[in-house]
C-alpha cells in the first residue's frame, strides 16, 4: 500500500446520509460563515463541517454535510457565499440531484448594508436586499443606498 | 402610477417632453395656473432645504394647487419615531403627491414602495436629488439649444458631490458630449463614474488647474465643497477654496459659455461673477421651477 493510498484510508470523513446534502468544494475558511448563513445552528438536524480538507483542484477546501429534509435548504444563500461550491442533495441515501449553483440576481437578509447613511439603519422591518449589479466582477450593491457589499 | 427617485427613471424621450412642456410654461404661465385646481402637494423634508423645498412649493402653487408638510424632522412625527413607511401611508390620505426630503439614503425608494400617491425624491442623503438633474439639463437645453458635441466643465468637489454623478449619467444618454473633471486629487472623480464614461465611449480629461479648461469650455459647472462630507475639520479648510471663479479667469473663456452652480455657493465664485451674462446661476433656480411643475403635471397625468 503505497503512503499516499494510506493517508486516504486514514482521511477525517463523516459517514455517508441517508437525506440531506452535501456542499463540497467550499473555499478554505467560508464553511463555519456558510453554516451559520444558512442558519444550521438553528436547525435540529446533525450537521459535520469539515475544514481544510485537502482537494486536487483547491489545495485546501471546506465541506459541510448535513442530515435533513430535502426541502429544507437554501441554494440562494450557498450561491452567493461561494458560488463554485457543489452541492448534491441525497435522498434514500442516494445522490438525486446535483443543482448547479449561480450568483442569486438578488438576496435579502442576508446580509446587511454598513452604510451608516442608509435607510436600512433606522427604518424598522425593513429588509436588506442586495442586487446583482455586475454579474462579472460579482458586485452586489444595496438596493437602497447603493452602496456596494464589502466597501464598508 | 409613478414616482422619481433617480434622473434615470425617467427615458431621453420623457426627459426631452418634460423639458418642452416646461417650455411651454415659461412661455405662458397664465395658461397653466389652474390645471392643478384642488391638488395638494404635501412637502415632507426630513432635513431642512429651504431653496429646495419653496421651488416646489411655487411650482405647485402657480399651477393653482395647494401645498401642506414639513420642514424640519423635529417638527414632525419622525421626531417621535415614525417610521418612513407609516408617514407617507399617512400622507396618502391626505395629498395627492408629495416631495421628500431625508437625511438617509434610500428613504425615497422606502417611501415609494408604500405609497399610494406619486413620490418625488428631493434628496436622500448623498444618494441621489433627480430634480437637481432635471433642472441642470433643462437650463443647459433652454441656454445652448442642445446638449450633443458639448464641452463641460465640471469643477470642484466631484467625489461626492451627487449632483455632478447624476448630471454625468444624464447627459451620456446623449452624443460626443466631453467632459473636462477639475478638481484636487483628493476630490477626484471615483473610478466607477470614470468607467461609466469609459464604458459609453465618451471623452474626458482629469485636471487641477481650471485656468487650463477655461478656453474649451461652452459650459462650467461649479459645486462647493460640503463641510458634511469631510471627516477631520483641517481637509476642509484646506480644499474648500481650492477654486474660486473670479473675473480674470472668465476672461479666459468663449463668449457664449455659460456658468452653472446647484446653489448655496460659498466662495467658490466671486461675487463680481454674478454681473457677468454668462453667470446663468440664478436664471438656472428660475428654469428649476418651470421643470418642477411640468413634473408635477406627468406625475398626476394632468396632460399640458
Ligand atoms: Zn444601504
Amino acid at each position: 500500500m503505497s503512503g499516499n493510498e494510506n493517508r486516504e484510508k486514514y482521511k477525517l470523513n463523516v459517514g455517508k446520509i441517508y437525506e440531506g446534502f452535501v456542499i463540497d468544494h467550499i473555499h478554505a475558511g467560508r464553511g463555519m460563515k456558510l453554516y451559520k448563513d444558512l442558519g444550521l445552528e438553528k436547525l435540529d438536524c446533525s450537521v459535520a463541517i469539515i475544514t481544510n480538507a485537502s482537494s486536487k483542484k483547491m489545495g485546501k477546501k471546506d465541506i459541510i454535510k448535513v442530515e435533513c429534509p430535502i426541502d429544507r435548504f437554501d441554494l440562494e444563500t450557498i450561491g452567493f457565499m461561494d458560488h463554485t461550491a457543489t452541492v448534491d442533495v441525497i435522498k434514500d441515501g442516494e445522490i438525486i440531484n446535483k443543482p448547479k449553483l449561480s450568483l442569486p440576481k438578488t438576496v435579502k437578509n442576508i446580509i446587511k448594508c454598513k452604510n451608516p447613511r442608509c435607510i436600512t439603519s433606522i427604518e424598522q422591518g425593513l429588509d436588506h436586499i442586495f442586487v446583482l449589479t455586475d454579474p462579472e466582477k460579482e458586485v452586489y450593491r444595496c438596493k437602497y443606498c447603493e452602496t456596494k457589499y464589502g466597501e464598508q | 402610477m409613478r414616482h422619481l427617485l433617480t434622473p434615470l427613471d425617467l427615458s431621453v424621450e420623457e426627459l426631452e417632453t418634460l423639458m418642452d412642456n416646461a417650455e411651454k410654461i415659461k412661455a405662458d404661465p397664465e395658461k397653466y395656473a389652474h390645471v392643478c385646481d384642488g391638488k395638494i402637494i404635501a412637502t415632507l423634508f426630513y432635513e431642512p432645504s429651504t431653496r429646495t423645498r419653496l421651488s416646489f412649493e411655487a411650482a405647485m402653487l402657480r399651477l393653482g394647487g395647494k401645498t401642506m408638510g414639513f420642514a424640519t424632522a423635529d417638527s414632525s412625527s419622525a421626531a417621535k419615531g415614525e417610521s418612513v413607511a407609516d408617514t407617507i401611508r399617512i400622507i396618502s390620505c391626505f395629498a395627492d403627491i408629495a416631495a421628500m426630503r431625508h437625511p438617509k439614503e434610500g428613504s425615497a425608494t422606502v417611501a415609494a414602495k408604500h405609497s399610494r400617491i406619486p413620490v418625488i425624491n428631493a434628496g436622500d442623503g448623498g444618494h441621489q436629488h433627480p430634480t437637481q438633474t432635471l433642472t441642470d439639463m433643462m437650463t443647459i437645453r433652454a441656454l445652448k439649444g442642445h446638449f450633443d458635441g458639448m464641452t463641460i466643465g465640471l469643477c470642484g468637489d466631484l467625489k461626492f458631490g451627487r449632483t455632478v454623478h447624476s448630471l454625468i449619467r444624464a447627459l451620456l444618454r446623449y452624443k460626443d458630449v466631453r467632459f473636462i473633471l477639475i478638481s484636487p486629487d483628493e476630490l477626484k472623480l471615483p473610478d466607477y463614474m470614470t468607467d461609466e464614461i469609459k464604458r459609453n465611449g465618451a471623452e474626458y480629461e482629469e485636471i487641477t488647474k481650471l485656468e487650463d479648461a477655461m478656453p474649451r469650455l461652452d459650459i462650467l459647472y461649479m459645486t462647493r465643497v460640503q463641510r458634511e462630507r469631510f471627516f477631520n475639520e483641517e481637509d476642509y479648510v484646506r480644499l474648500k477654496d481650492y477654486y474660486i471663479l473670479d473675473m480674470p479667469k472668465m476672461e479666459l473663456a468663449k463668449e457664449d459659455m455659460i456658468v452653472l452652480h446647484p446653489l448655496p455657493r460659498v466662495n467658490e465664485i466671486a461675487v463680481e461673477v454674478d454681473e457677468d451674462p454668462r453667470a446663468k446661476y440664478f436664471e438656472q433656480v428660475q428654469y428649476g421651477m418651470y421643470i418642477r411643475m411640468a413634473l408635477i403635471c406627468m406625475l398626476l397625468d394632468i396632460s399640458l
